[in-house]
């Protein structure tokens, strides 16, 4: 609320400032009589106009969480966020819910994983569609059905009039993906989020949906966040991307330098567990040993080191810093014992393992 | 992808779609075989939302329900009973309020015998049992539909603006509940309708509705609390919607099966409980407008010599209540989304 909230919009643009910079953000969760658990520690990164960046990790690594703080939806209770979100100029944590819910749907919007379960099923595509531009847009009924039908046609929906009428549960997965992508970019948002967009989804109607969202956000120049696990999303779509592990970034790297020279031993594990079509038959898939749940926090040391090869004494008693890689141009690793090279990095860490 | 569901299900829909079309009176459906059943002719204007929802949790709710052999015997024994209570001023054989057999009683036979032109033979004071029967279809109906409809309005609004506010107002709304939810229902009901020093129809609905509001209040809560959490209203509130539309289009809607499930199920609670009033005399005591559980409150004095007196108006709340018990069992099956898709 204090913040100064008159930065005019495009200057802060033009003189540099990334579209959204979000600061050292910080989301707990408090219950009473119990310690707070740390589900986002200290993150920051930036998303220029126009770019895609990735927020890459496991489930519980608090991808999702920081998408709902972005978005101001995380629940009015139970929770405690610091740090700051800076969306072209505007603290949006200094925000009130009334100014913060003017701005979703309207710049800010979000494409949610699960479209079944996203699109209301009692009540037809066209009204929830209608719904965003009558509540940002103002508009009439009868030019909101309009701009709603050009919308779904612009998102690959075929017959996109009938369409209006029809349920949720009347369209394919798909179709209701790039419904909910419609809606989301309805007023043209400059930031969209997109929580997992396609892990629901088979794998060509997701090549589609990110083929789609690729055109939309070169063409209008949004900002896109990509949270996902999946790193062939990232493959074909990241600009940059950030690697998360337990609320923390241990990785951030452009798509290229990521692939071709990964230094973390987990984004190595990532690399390593994915299958490959040439791999010799029967050869056994290597996964990142361990679950989420084995960590250490990180106040005291690495969270990774109990589920990492390459882990030593130093590795559990004192934390990481974010620090930048000398070889890569923008590369930034949290690890005492980073990779070598990329291809011999999984068989690294087994034989570390090993002596 | 240019295909929706299936070509699997459009002969299907096809048909599904008659049914359909002829609950949505008149509307004109589209051509092409794509759309599946229960949305298909659900119009687009905001204006007739509430229409085009209506269409398409009936439509589907019916194409589950009409092949359910119980839910149709549910469905025919009330229909049966509201044809026969709207009729009944017609087919009654004779003026139920009329003493036609006064003559008949006599210190040591009080009860006319079923005879020609009386079936079921008259009551204590010589009217017609048969007669007073049917008309008293009317009014036992009468007050449990009302009484129903009466809880759900309130559990209703209780149970929304619990749901959709949540914290203080919740828990003081639910204190409220809990407090009417702990003294026996039809104790309650005793109490609320003793309170009218001069009992009529309306003081039975009241206290039977005041009943039913908790019940009603809790469960739409629980569905809005569920509904609240849900991906759907997450999405919709990332969209900038603001709370009331949320609430209304989105939340309540959804959160609705159970309620209607459960208001079936309650109105044959509700009659039940009416007759109870009546029968202790809590009713409206004009007994010139009969009134099935009063029946059966004045042939208690003759049980013993002739139950017959007691039967029939016993015999006709049992299968009125059932009929209604069975169409809501079977709704519920059909309104859950378990066995749905």
């Amino acid at each position: 609320m204090g913040r100064p909230q008159s930065v005019p919009r495009r200057t802060a643009q033009a003189a540099g400032e990334p579209m959204l910079r979000v600061e050292d953000l910080s989301i707990k969760f408090v219950r009473r009589g119990q310690e707070p658990t740390i589900a986002v520690d200290s993150i920051s990164f930036d998303v220029q106009a126009g770019q895609t960046v990735g927020l890459v990790g496991e489930s519980g690594c608090g991808k999702s969480v920081t998408a709902l703080a972005i978005m101001g939806l995380l629940p009015p209770r139970g929770n405690r966020v610091e740090g700051e979100i800076h969306f072209d100029g505007t603290d949006l944590l200094s925000l009130s819910d009334k100014q913060m819910r003017d701005r979703r749907g309207q710049e800010l919007a979000m494409v949610f994983q699960d479209p079944l379960s996203s699109l209301n099923p009692v009540v037809p595509l066209g009204v929830q569609v209608c719904e965003v531009l009558e509540r940002h847009k103002g508009m009439r009924h009868g030019a909101a059905r309009r701009r709603s039908a050009e919308l779904l046609d612009k998102v690959g929906v075929p017959d996109p009039t009938r369409r209006l009428d029809e349920y949720p549960h009347q369209l394919s997965g798909g179709m209701r993906q790039r419904a909910l992508i419609a809606m989301a970019l309805a007023c043209e948002p400059r930031l969209l989020i997109a929580d997992e967009p396609t892990t629901a989804l088979d794998v060509t109607i997701q090549a589609q949906i990110l083929a789609l969202l690729k055109e939309l956000v070169t063409e209008s120049g949004t900002a896109l966040v990509m949270i996902t696990h999946d790193l062939g999303v990232v493959a074909g779509l990241c600009d940059q991307v950030n690697v998360l592990y337990g609320g923390r970034i241990v990785e951030r790297a452009d798509r290229f330098e990521l692939f071709a020279r990964p230094r973390h031993p987990y984004t190595n594990g990532l690399l390593a567990s994915i299958p490959r079509l040439n791999s010799p038959r029967g050869q056994r898939l290597k996964p990142v040993p361990g679950s989420v749940a084995d960590n250490i926090p990180w106040q005291v040391g690495c969270a990774f080191s109990p589920r990492c090869g390459a882990a030593s004494e130093l590795c559990r008693a004192e934390a990481p810093h974010l620090e930048r890689d000398e070889g890569g141009a923008g590369h930034e690793i949290r690890c005492h014992h980073p990779v070598g090279r990329p291809s011999e990095s999984a068989d690294d860490a087994r034989s570390a393992q090993d002596e | 992808m240019g295909i929706p569901n299936g070509p699997r299900t459009w002969a299907e829909s096809k048909k599904k779609r008659i049914d359909t079309l002829a609950a949505s009176a008149g509307r004109s459906g589209r051509g092409e075989g794509a759309g599946d059943g229960p949305g298909g002719p659900a119009t687009g204007e905001a204006g007739a939302l509430k229409g085009a929802e209506g269409v398409s949790l009936l439509a589907a709710a019916w194409r589950r329900l009409r092949r359910n052999a119980v839910f149709l015997i549910g469905a025919a024994i009330v229909l049966v009973f509201v044809a026969l209570a709207i009729i009944a001023p017609w087919i009654a054989p004779h003026d139920p309020a009329g003493r036609i057999l006064v003559d008949q009683i006599r210190p040591s036979n009080p009860i006319p015998q079923p005879q020609p032109g009386f079936p079921l033979g008259g009551d204590s004071s010589g009217r017609d049992l048969l007669s007073r029967l049917l008309v008293g279809a009317r009014q036992t109906l009468f007050v449990g539909v009302m009484a129903t409809l009466g809880g759900l309005s309130g559990g209703v609004l209780l149970g929304t603006l619990a749901g959709a506010f949540g914290g203080p107002i919740d828990s003081l709304i639910m204190r409220i509940v809990d407090v009417m939810l702990s003294i026996p229902a039809l104790l309650m009901a005793f109490t609320i309708a003793a309170m009218f020093a001069k009992p009529t129809q309306w003081t039975v609905i009241m206290a039977i509705a005041i009943v039913q509001v908790p019940i009603f209040a809790r469960l739409l809560r629980g569905s809005m609390l569920a509904q609240r959490r849900s991906d759907h209203v997450l999405a919709a509130r990332a969209l900038g919607v603001k709370q009331a539309p949320i609430v209304i289009r989105h939340m309540l809607p959804n959160s609705f099966g159970p309620v209607i499930v459960q208001a079936t199920l309650v109105i044959a609670g509700a009659i039940i409980d009416a007759a109870a009033l009546s029968f202790l005399g809590l009713g409206n005591p004009d007994d010139r407008s009969p009134e099935w559980g009063q029946m059966l409150g004045k042939a208690q004095e003759f049980f013993n010599t002739f139950p017959h007196l007691a039967m029939w108006p016993a015999a006709c709340i049992i299968v009125v209540a059932l009929g209604f018990t069975l169409m809501g069992e079977s709704l519920r099956e059909a309104l859950d989304p378990k066995s749905q898709r």
